[in-house]
Order: structure tokens, then C-alpha cells, then sequence
């Protein structure tokens, strides 16, 4: 039994891994190897222990706050939370990453980075716990931001490639891009209710009090300000979640080694835009009941989640790179989830987050084992016949497949999304949720068909794909443990026995009647039958000889696949549209600065020098020349009368003899007495 | 003519003297002589008018010995003056002490 | 040693040491560097012996020294400080000798750089410690002089011009503050800080002013606004400032931006508000104004330069104008809701401390490339220095994150707290606002991708070496305390929150 005061202790001994490894000599590669693992395998301890705790008792808050600093009078509280979801969540993230991080020694062995490589992903899941156990909005702000960091640092760890470089920029500008909208809520949301405590012994967000005054604050147009907090905070979870239209990056993800990949798409990065709003989902459900509300905020994410779900799957048909299908996919299934919140389902989405953490892990390492085989090779056109090659891996594969298109009864995914799709069935708002849920069940099942027959099957196609062969036992056992997950994930939260939604909510759940719903599985079944028969149909039946022939679709379709290979020319829209608009707004900055700014300081300092220059002229011409050549005059003058004075005293003396005579004669002959 | 007349004839004849010599001899030593006699021209005088004048007190007579007692002086520093001129020119010619001139 | 004497130490012994450097005529170039730390660095121990004594239930003056000075005048000798004028002195401490060690590093004729620097470290020091406006003015003035030779003697190819233009713009906001004050003075006959805002609390001021002309209380506002505006710099009176922070030797451009643009910060908290508060609160809309385009246009100017210095000169009007920002929101909002009004004047001032450390770092990072690629800092002429110094790598991407205002690193607590504090006030503003957030993590990633990632190119294609045990200690300084600011900000908050509660309360109450 872990205390909620102690729960900080989860984040933290991944976090000292990732500080002792850092400030490590580089010389020391085994170290933070060690430390990580260390560090998550007790974390993964803890966080059972926790999880055992708050199953005891679900439907209680156990929360630890504290001030983290005072601000003026107030002071800034942060806490940690102990509840079945934030538990689960991190039991989850802490197992696949120990998998990831045991895959990872045997992936990574010969880069001189790997120490590096350990503390960066000890950093990542020390953030994401943070996240997971985090009982107020700022702190899962910060713990969010922290998990942005360190997908950037392993986006771009093979930082010398340009394309890595730029692909982490990009995912973390981009996921900066939403978090603007999760600050301004956060702040509203602070400001509405003056703290940001998701549960605070009845004064928390999350709790009725501040929950009522959130509805009941109406903004003109109908607006509450909870719907307002709602769709901001969602703004937030759009960026880190890939939802639509903020998806660009997390294709472009893939640049960072596999496992890195496994782990963001599977159970951290991602994963926290979906947490953050099944974590908030009571204030984004708080404007339900208002009917004057022009758009609530759960409809948003629904139909958000619905495109996202549609435009991820159609996407990921057209992609040759075996890890872009995977991310597309993951785009897809993060919009499944995303819709499941929107229409109320939050239970079921945190279910298939879960299920969908192991089979995505499951698939992104085992296209990892793939990789490491075929030297690096990840062009599913020029891989192939790798089933014989690579048995265990194909397998797995196979498994993993088989979940994430949902092919009933025994596997997880099937469990999960016929959840959801059965919480958009009875949607009232609309249908377009389930639509987009069916259609995507389709399309998965076709493009995973397709990147299976393409990969494993035919004839190997390239140099890599010939001198393949299995991964060693370091790599293959983490595919088999996450391959038993796959399967048996899922019985956790069968309608028969909906253990999961039970403990999640806190309140018991009845189980469904077997009829209950035997009609929608039935037709998803038919559904996913047909996306694998039309699949096997294209890419099965004739399995590719060639690298360089065109695929099936691009034959019948050219200019379709053409658009949906360009993925649909998103990157190129931002580019057109925002990129240039900002480049246009520094442009115009720039010209400011040089013309405006620094034209009035130019033109105040001409200015100056002109009047300078005038008062230059007068002084100069005026004033000066009329007193030197007064001067000038006088030295002249001076210099003649000189001449008189001959040095010679006799001369002198003469001159007062005469002087004298004449003055004697002038007094006596002037009668002056 | 009376005493007085003589007395004033013969000052004037010497005053005269003096004067020329200051005024025309070239060496610095006969143009002290000069003022030397254009003093005792004035002494004359005075001792003149103090014999043959209306009377009135000693005056007269008192005159005449601050007179010499002042000429004295005026000689040993015009004397000195001349060494000194002498010191820097090798000459005590009047004409070549012309430094100030402008 | 009595506080008044600390007060006066904390000025006088930088001074004292740029004195003995100036006739120490034979003093080999050994001693002379050292010398200059110890006397920068007493400001450090001076500033932690008065924290000593900081009373933090006390939101007023905790040290003061008041002595006539020239009685005929009414000018006193007043020394105080408070809170805030302890932090900057903290920043002082901590950025001075850490400036100084960078400065004197390769410096030319160490005695001279080392006594015109000391003469400016003591001269900022006396503007944060004076509270009349007599020596407070000096020692305004005084710091111009030492700064100019500094960056005339020591900055780059075109640092003539840019110096002059520093010195010029300057004097003449200076000229403002001189004109403003003399109307004061010859308004109330004192021009002491305090005895001014006592005038005006009382409500008497406006009567004395207005007694010179009508125009009198307006003018001596604008003079003040101009005077602070042009030193912080306030949009749009920065045009001096990019030259200046590009030509300037990089550690007198840690000095400049980290402490002397905050004595123009400082000024608007200690001079303009208190002396003027209805007159800001007047002119709050456009000030508000000024203040977001600082924000705006110092991001998007810097996304366009393709210069480290200039970049970074940019970065520092858009995070100087945040401060700047809080002012204005709270000036404007009058009595208003008195935790965003806490929250947004603690933010500021710890804000101001937090971009003068990270400023102050990515100005010695921007000195490092330059000094090893010969003395020039376009992004254009390198790449991968990240490969070529991992050391050096990481150390600058916390300070290059810090100052993106990453969460647990220094520069978040106080941008978030101006959020919140703008955010209640004018929501408005603080949305404009956030844009400024993403195209900084925009261009200072740029930065980062053209400058450290990608292969090894340019300058540092060949030799290029990683930090030598000098450099690692004041970067490493620094971004020590970029981590434990970020993690424990109470250690800073702490020093401000009394006057943020007081000022919140006089807000409030009227």
C-alpha cells in the first residue's frame, strides 16, 4: 500500500536516473543502462503496489498536496492523486517501457550513444509518470511540457541527420502549438476557480463546487465557461495526440530509433492527450445538461476524434515505410479513443488506450526486429519473405495485428473497440462517430493485411531483406511478452465482465446481457473480415516480385493514391498557410525594424546634424571671421609701431630731449604759466 | 649781471655738457659721466638759489646732500649695470645693448 | 558592520577596485584580473549579508540610510532597500562576476577592462540601492560611461557606432528624467523617491505640479516614461539595441542585457508607478499596447534575424516586455482582483531576475561560437556542435530552454505567473501574448537545429574545442541556478511576495 504522499516516488527514480546520467562521463556506457532499468523496474513495483491500493478502493481521491511556491498572498499548490486511473495508466507505461528499454540494449548496442540514449528515455517516462499521478492541472503542465522535451531530445537523437534534426523541431513546435491553448486554459481555469487542485477536499476542479460555478458562468453566445476551459485544455491534447488538423508531426516522428518510437506512440507521448482528457473529463462533460451551449465541448472532441480516426486509417494505406503505416494507424486509434471520450465513453477509452499501448508496442518493436534485420531497411517494398526468415517476429507480428484490426473474441482490440463502438452507436448528437468508427474498422484491416503481405511475404526484395534473420533472444522477448498482453488484455473489460469499467469508475457496473450488442460485433466482425479479404485479395493473392512496381491501388487509382501517398498535402498546406503567414509577419517585423524604427532614429539624428552643420556656418563664417580679422588688424598695427622701438637708449633719450624742448618752448611761447 | 646769473649761466653750460655727452657719446661709461655732471648742474642750482635767493631755511642745502647721497647710489648701479652689460655683450657700447628692441 | 554601512560598502567597494585598478599603474595583468573578481564578487557577499537580513514580514525598506547631504538643495544621502531592490542585487551579484571573468577573459589591457567594468557593476549597483533622485541620477548617468568605452575598446569591427548610438539614445531618454525631476523639484522641492510617493499617496502632488502649469504633471510623466522606456527598452524605443548587444564583447553584453536592462525595469517599479500612478493608469491602454508589440515584434524579429546576437538581442525585448506587460495590466486595471494582481507583479519581477540569468547565458554561448569561429555569429557558419562539444551542447540547451520558458527551469515561473496575472486582468492581451510563446520555441529551436544538429560544418568542421574548465564554471553557474530556481522558485519569490501583497492591497483598497 503506497500512500498518496509517497506516490511522487514513481517519477522520481526514473528522474534520478536520467540526473545521474547525464551529469556521467560519457565514457560510461553501462551505467545509465543500468540506473534506467533499475529505475523503471522499481517504478513498475511501485506503481503495482499503488495500483493494489487504490483498487481497494476506487471511488476515493487519495490525494497529497503541497505549496509549491507562493506568489504574493497565494500560494501555488501542486498535489499528487492516487486513483485507479492514473495507477492502471502508469502499471501500464511502466511495463511496456521496461520491455521497450530491454529491446532498446539489444537495438542500440552499437551506438557510442546509448548511454545518452537510456537517460533521455529514463527523462521521457520520468515525465509521463509525473503526469499520471499529477493532481493538479499545472503540475501535469509542467510534467506535460517535461514529456515535449524529451521527445524532442529522441526525435532528434540521431541529431546529425537533418531530417531527424527537423522532425523533432517540428513535433515539438507543433505540440507547443496546442499546449498554447492548454496554458490559456489552464490559466481560466485558474483564474475561474483559483486553483488548479483537480481534487482538493471539495474546493478541486474536478469537484461539484467549482464544477457548478464553471457551468454556471455563461459567456455571450451561450458559452460557459467550462465548455470554454473544455475545448481549450482539448486544444492541448489535439497537439500532443496527433488528433486532426495537428497530426503532421507524429509521422514525421518516426525519425527517432524504433524503440523510441514504440514508446511514444504506444504508452507515453501520445497517450498523455487522451489521459488529460479522461483525467478532465468530469469538467468537459459539465456543460451536458446546458442546452444553450452552440457547441459542447465532448461534441468537439467527438468529431475531432471521428475525422482523426477516418483520415489516420485512409492515410495509412497509401504509405510504403512500414513505420509510417504504424504511425498512421496510431493516428487512427488515437482518434478511436478521442471519440470514444467525446461521446461519454471515457471508460472505454482509457480500455483501448490500454489494449492499444501493448499490441502498438508489440508492433512498432517487432517492425523494430524487422529493421535491425534488414539492416535498417524500413520500405515495406523492398522487404518481403520475411515470414520464413524471421518466424518468432512474423508470429508476433501476426498477433499484434490480429489486435489492432480486432478480429473477435480472443483478441484484446476487439474487446476495446467494439466498446467503443458501441458507446458511438447510442450516441445521440449523431451518427457520424459510428460511421467513422465502422469505415475505419475497414480500412485498418485492409492496410494491415497489406503491410503484412508486403513485409513478410513473396520473395525478399532488397539486400536487406535476403541476408535477414532473427533478432536475438534480448529483442525477441519483449515481442513475446507483449504478444501474450495483446491477447489476454482485453478480457479485463469483456462486457461479461466489465471488471475494468467497474474499478475505473468506482461504481459497479452491470454486466451486459450477451444479446446486448451481439449485433454490432457481429457486423464489425463481417466488417473486418472484409478489410482482410479485400487486402489479401490485392497484396496476398500475388505477393510483389518486384521493388519497383506500382502498388495494386496506385494502379487502379493513380491519382487518389498519389494524393494520399503526399498524405494528403498537409504539410504543404501549413507551409502555404501559417509558415508563410509568419514569415510574412517577420518579414514585415524585419522591415519596422529597418525602415520605421530605425528610420525615425534616422532621420532624428539627420536632423541633428543639420542643425549641427547650420550653426557650424554661422560660428564659422559669421562670428569667427569678423573677429580674426579684427585681431588680424590689430597684430598689424602692433607690429608697425613697433618698428619705433630701435633698442638704441640714446635714440630713446633723444626723442624725451626734443619731446621736452618742444613742450618748454610750446608752455613758454604759449604764455602757459 | 649777478651772482646769480653767473651761477645759473655756468649750471646751464654745464647741464648742457651732460646732456650732449649722454646723448651722443657712444660709450656707457662717459654717459654716466653725463648724468653725473646733469646732476651737479642741478646741484648748482640749487645751491645758487639757496645763496642768492629770498632765504628761508636750509632746504636748498639739504637737497644738494640727499642729491649726492642719491647720485652716489645711481652711480654704483649704473656702474654695476655696465659690468653686467660689459659681462654679457664683451662691449659697453650703448648702441649694442638694442635687445628690447621691438 | 551596521546596515548602513553594508549599503554603502556594497557600492563603494566595486568603485574602490576600479579606483586601485586605474592607478595600480605597475600591477602585472595576474593580479589585476584578480583583484577585479574579488571586488565584483564582494557585491555577491554583500547582497547574501543583507539577505541576511531581510525581514520578510516587512513589505517596506529593511535597510536604510538617510543622511543630509547638501542641505541647501534638500538633497539627502539615501540609501534603502526592499525586496525588489534586493533581487536585483542578488543579479548583480551573481551576473557581475561571472560578466567580469567572461570580459577579462581574452581581454587586451585587463587593468583598464577590468576598472571600467568594476565602475559599471558599482554604478548599476547605485541605481538599485538610491532613493533620492540626486545620486540616483549619477549613478544612472555614471554607468553610461564605463559602458561605452567598454564596448568602444573591447566590441567588434563596427562597435564605434554602435557605442555611440547606445550613449546617445540614452542621454538623451536621460534628458527626460532630468527634466521631469527638475519640474518635481521645483514643483515639491524634494526629489526623493519615497517623499514623492508619499506626495502622491497623500494626494498632494497633482496640486503642486499642476501649480507650475497645466502641462507640468504630463510632461514630467512622458520624461520619466521616455527616460525608463528607452533604457529597459520599452517598444519602440529598442532601435539601439540590437547593434549594441551584437558589437559589445559578449561579457559585457551579459552585463547589459542581464542587469542594465533591468535598471530600466526596476526604474518603472520604483519611479513611475509610485510617482505616477494615475497618470498609468491613464495611459495604460497604449502603454498596454507598446508593451505587447515589444512582446510580439521582438519574437518575430528575432525569427528573422539569422544572427546569434541579434537574435538573442530581440529574445531580450520580447522577454523584458512581459515584465513591462504585467506592469501596465495591473497600472491599468486599477482595483481589481487582488490575486492576479499579486500574481502578475511577482511574476514580473521574477521574470526580470530569470531573463537576466538566461539571457545573460545564451549571451556567453553566443560569445563561445563566436570566439571559436573566428569572431562572427551567423547561424550560417556552423553546424553540429553538438557533435563537436557535447559538453558544451547541453549546458547551453538548458539555458536555451530556460529561456523558452521550459516548466522546471527558471524561465517558466515567471512567465506563467504574468500569464495568470494577464490573463484575469486583460484576456485579451495575454492571448495576443501566447503567440510570442510558439514563435519562440520556434525560432530559438531554429537556432538550435541550424547551430548544434546536422553534421559538423562550417567553423566547426574542423577544430573545435569543448568548454575548458574557466567557461564551464560560468555557464555551469548559471545553469545550476536556471535548475534550482525552476524547482524551488519560492527561494525568489519569497523576497517579493510581501511588497506584491502590499501593492496588491493599495490597489485594492481605495
Amino acid at each position: 500500500m503506497l500512500p498518496a504522499s509517497q506516490l511522487w516516488l514513481i517519477p522520481a527514480l526514473p528522474l534520478v536516473a536520467a540526473a545521474i546520467g547525464a551529469a556521467a562521463p560519457r565514457t560510461a556506457r553501462r551505467l545509465p543502462v543500468f540506473l534506467a532499468l533499475a529505475a523503471i523496474t522499481g517504478s513498475l513495483l511501485l506503481s503495482v503496489v499503488a495500483l493494489v491500493g487504490a483498487l481497494a478502493a476506487p471511488a476515493a481521491k487519495l490525494t497529497a498536496n503541497f505549496t509549491w511556491f507562493v506568489a504574493g498572498s497565494t500560494a501555488v499548490r501542486l498535489g499528487w492523486l492516487l486513483d485507479p486511473l492514473g495507477a492502471l495508466m502508469s502499471v501500464m507505461v511502466c511495463a511496456v517501457s521496461v520491455l521497450v528499454f530491454i529491446f532498446s540494449i539489444a537495438y542500440l548496442r552499437a551506438d557510442p550513444r546509448l548511454g545518452r540514449f537510456f537517460t533521455c528515455l529514463s527523462l521521457f517516462v520520468a515525465a509521463m509518470l509525473g503526469l499520471l499521478v499529477a493532481n493538479s492541472l499545472l503540475l501535469l503542465l509542467l510534467c506535460w511540457e517535461l514529456v515535449g522535451l524529451a521527445s524532442y531530445l529522441l526525435i532528434g537523437f540521431w541529431f546529425d541527420r537533418p531530417s531527424a534534426a527537423a522532425a523533432a523541431k517540428k513535433a515539438f513546435v507543433i505540440t507547443r502549438l496546442g499546449d498554447l491553448g492548454f496554458l490559456l486554459g489552464l490559466l481560466w481555469l485558474f483564474q475561474a476557480t483559483g486553483s488548479s487542485l483537480f481534487y482538493d477536499g471539495g474546493a478541486g476542479v474536478l469537484e461539484a463546487g467549482a464544477l457548478e460555478r464553471l457551468a454556471a458562468t455563461v459567456l455571450p453566445g451561450g458559452w460557459t465557461a467550462a465548455t470554454g476551459i473544455g475545448l481549450l485544455l482539448f486544444a492541448g491534447a489535439v497537439g500532443k495526440s496527433g488528433q486532426f488538423p495537428l497530426h503532421v508531426w507524429l509521422p514525421d516522428a518516426m525519425e527517432g530509433p524504433t524503440p523510441v518510437s514504440a514508446l511514444i506512440h504506444a504508452a507515453t507521448m501520445v497517450a498523455a492527450g487522451v489521459f488529460l482528457v479522461a483525467r478532465v473529463f468530469p469538467l468537459m462533460a459539465a456543460d451536458q445538461g446546458l442546452a444553450a451551449v452552440p457547441v459542447h465541448a465532448l461534441t468537439a472532441v467527438a468529431v475531432v476524434g471521428s475525422i482523426t480516426a477516418l483520415l489516420g486509417a485512409v492515410l495509412a494505406v497509401a504509405q510504403t515505410d512500414m513505420k509510417r503505416v504504424l504511425a498512421y494507424s496510431t493516428v487512427s486509434q488515437l482518434g478511436y479513443m478521442m471519440l470514444a471520450v467525446g461521446v461519454g465513453a471515457w471508460v472505454a477509452a482509457v480500455f483501448h488506450l490500454i489494449t492499444h499501448a501493448c499490441f502498438k508496442a508489440l508492433l512498432f518493436l517487432g517492425s523494430g526486429s524487422v529493421i535491425h534485420a534488414a539492416h535498417h531497411e524500413q520500405d515495406s517494398r523492398r522487404l518481403g519473405g520475411l515470414a520464413g526468415r524471421m518466424r518468432f517476429t512474423y508470429v508476433t507480428f501476426l498477433l499484434g495485428t490480429g489486435a489492432l484490426v480486432g478480429l473477435p473474441l480472443v483478441f484484446s482490440g476487439f474487446w476495446s473497440k467494439e466498446a467503443i463502438l458501441h458507446a458511438a452507436e447510442l450516441w445521440p448528437v449523431s451518427h457520424l462517430p459510428f460511421v467513422a468508427g465502422l469505415t475505419g474498422v475497414v480500412l485498418t484491416a485492409f492496410y494491415m493485411t497489406r503491410l503484412v503481405c508486403e513485409t513478410f511475404l513473396g520473395r525478399p526484395r532488397g539486400e536487406g531483406a535476403e541476408h535477414a534473420h532473427e533478432s536475438p533472444r534480448v529483442m525477441t522477448l519483449p515481442l513475446a511478452v507483449l504478444a501474450v498482453a495483446s491477447v489476454a488484455a482485453g478480457w479485463i473489460g469483456t462486457p461479461a465482465w466489465p471488471w475494468l469499467q467497474s474499478r475505473l469508475t468506482g461504481a459497479p457496473v452491470a454486466a451486459q446481457a450477451w444479446s446486448d450488442g451481439l449485433g454490432l460485433m457481429l457486423f464489425s466482425t463481417v466488417l473486418v473480415g472484409v478489410g482482410i479479404a479485400a487486402g489479401w485479395w490485392m497484396y496476398g493473392r500475388r505477393p510483389r516480385v518486384d521493388a519497383r512496381a506500382l502498388d495494386p491501388l496506385a494502379q487502379r487509382w493513380p491519382r487518389v493514391f498519389a494524393a494520399l501517398a503526399a498524405r494528403l498535402w498537409f504539410d504543404e498546406l501549413y507551409a502555404a498557410t501559417l509558415g508563410r503567414l509568419l514569415r510574412g509577419a517577420a518579414a514585415l517585423a524585419a522591415w519596422l525594424e529597418r525602415w520605421v524604427w530605425g528610420g525615425v532614429v534616422g532621420l532624428t539624428g539627420r536632423v541633428a546634424e543639420t542643425t549641427g552643420e547650420v550653426n557650424r556656418a554661422i560660428d564659422e563664417d559669421g562670428l569667427n571671421t569678423g573677429f580674426d580679422r579684427a585681431s588680424d588688424g590689430l597684430r598689424r598695427t602692433a607690429q608697425q609701431y613697433s618698428r619705433a622701438q630701435t633698442g638704441d637708449v640714446q635714440g630713446y633719450l633723444r626723442a624725451v630731449v626734443v619731446g621736452l624742448a618742444v613742450l618748454a618752448l610750446l608752455l613758454i611761447w604759449g604764455g602757459v604759466r | 649781471m649777478s651772482p646769480l646769473h653767473v651761477c645759473l649761466a655756468l649750471s646751464a653750460a654745464l647741464f648742457c655738457t651732460g646732456l650732449v655727452a649722454v646723448l651722443v657719446r657712444g660709450n656707457a661709461i662717459l654717459v654716466l659721466l653725463g648724468v653725473e655732471l646733469m646732476l651737479n648742474a642741478a646741484n648748482l642750482n640749487f645751491i645758487a638759489f639757496w645763496r642768492f635767493g629770498p632765504g628761508g631755511g636750509e632746504v636748498g642745502l639739504v637737497f644738494v646732500l640727499f642729491s649726492i647721497a642719491v647720485a652716489a647710489a645711481e652711480a654704483a648701479v649704473g656702474m654695476a649695470l655696465v659690468i653686467a652689460v660689459h659681462r654679457h655683450l664683451r662691449t659697453i657700447r650703448v648702441a649694442a645693448a638694442n635687445r628690447l628692441k621691438g | 558592520m551596521n546596515a548602513s554601512m553594508l549599503l554603502t560598502g556594497l557600492v563603494a567597494v566595486p568603485w574602490l577596485g576600479a579606483l586601485l585598478l586605474g592607478i595600480g599603474g605597475s600591477l602585472p595583468a595576474r593580479a589585476a584580473r584578480a583583484l577585479a573578481v574579488l571586488a565584483s564578487a564582494s557585491t555577491l557577499v554583500f547582497g547574501v549579508l543583507l539577505l541576511a537580513r531581510f525581514d520578510p514580514a516587512l513589505p517596506g525598506l529593511f535597510v536604510e540610510q538617510r543622511v543630509p547631504w547638501i542641505r541647501s538643495l534638500g538633497i539627502d544621502y539615501h540609501l534603502g532597500l526592499d525586496g525588489m531592490g534586493l533581487l536585483f542585487v542578488l543579479l548583480t551579484g551573481v551576473l557581475g562576476p561571472l560578466a567580469l571573468v567572461t570580459t577579462l577573459r581574452r581581454a587586451t589591457r585587463v587593468r583598464a577592462a577590468g576598472a571600467w567594468f568594476l565602475l559599471l557593476q558599482g554604478s548599476a549597483l547605485g541605481v538599485f540601492v538610491a532613493l533620492d533622485f540626486f545620486p540616483w541620477f549619477i549613478c544612472w548617468e555614471l554607468s553610461l560611461v564605463p559602458a561605452f568605452f567598454l564596448i568602444r575598446g573591447w566590441g567588434g569591427a563596427n562597435a564605434g557606432a554602435a557605442s555611440y548610438r547606445f550613449v546617445v539614445f540614452t542621454l538623451a531618454g536621460s534628458a527626460g528624467l532630468l527634466l521631469a525631476f527638475a519640474a518635481l523639484y521645483a514643483a515639491t522641492g524634494t526629489m526623493n523617491f519615497t517623499d514623492l510617493a508619499r506626495l502622491r499617496a497623500a494626494g498632494e502632488l497633482a496640486g503642486h505640479l499642476g501649480a507650475l502649469g497645466a502641462w507640468a504633471t504630463a510632461l514630467a510623466f512622458l520624461g520619466v516614461l521616455v527616460g525608463l522606456g528607452v533604457k529597459a527598452p520599452l517598444f519602440p524605443f529598442h532601435s539601439w539595441m540590437p547593434a549594441t548587444y551584437a558589437e559589445a564583447p559578449a561579457g559585457v553584453s551579459m552585463f547589459l542585457t542581464g542587469v542594465m536592462s533591468k535598471m530600466g525595469v526596476y526604474g518603472f517599479f520604483r519611479l513611475l508607478w509610485p510617482i505616477f500612478p494615475e497618470e498609468l493608469r491613464a495611459h495604460a491602454g497604449p502603454l498596454l499596447v507598446m508593451a505587447l508589440g515589444g512582446v510580439v515584434f521582438g519574437a518575430l524579429a528575432a525569427l528573422r534575424s539569422g544572427n546569434l546576437r541579434h537574435m538573442l538581442a530581440y529574445s531580450s525585448l520580447n522577454h523584458v516586455s512581459y515584465c513591462l506587460l504585467a506592469l501596465f495590466a495591473v497600472a491599468g486595471a486599477g482595483p481589481a482582483d487582488g490575486v492576479a494582481v499579486e500574481a502578475a507583479l511577482a511574476g514580473a519581477l521574477l521574470q526580470a531576475f530569470n531573463h537576466g540569468l538566461s539571457a545573460a547565458a545564451l549571451f556567453f554561448v553566443a560569445g563561445i561560437l563566436e570566439q571559436r569561429s573566428g569572431g562572427n555569429s551567423d547561424f550560417a557558419r556552423f553546424g553540429g556542435v553538438r557533435n563537436a562539444a557535447p559538453r558544451f551542447a547541453l549546458l547551453a540547451g538548458v539555458a536555451l530552454f530556460s529561456s523558452l520558458g521550459l516548466p522546471g527551469l527558471n524561465g517558466f515561473v515567471g512567465e506563467f505567473l504574468i500569464f495568470r496575472g494577464v490573463f484575469a486582468l486583460q484576456p485579451v492581451v495575454a492571448a495576443v501574448a501566447t503567440v510570442a510563446l510558439l514563435v519562440t520555441a520556434i525560432f530559438l529551436l531554429s537556432f538550435w537545429q541550424r547551430v548544434f544538429h546536422g553534421p559538423r560544418a562550417g567553423a566547426v568542421a574542423g577544430e573545435f574545442a569543448d568548454l575548458d574548465a574557466a567557461e564551464w564554471r560560468v555557464l555551469g553557474s548559471l545553469v545550476f541556478l536556471m535548475i534550482l530556481l525552476g524547482v524551488a522558485p519560492q527561494l525568489l519569490a519569497g523576497l517579493i511576495n510581501p511588497l506584491a501583497t502590499s501593492w496588491a492591497a493599495s490597489l485594492t483598497l481605495p
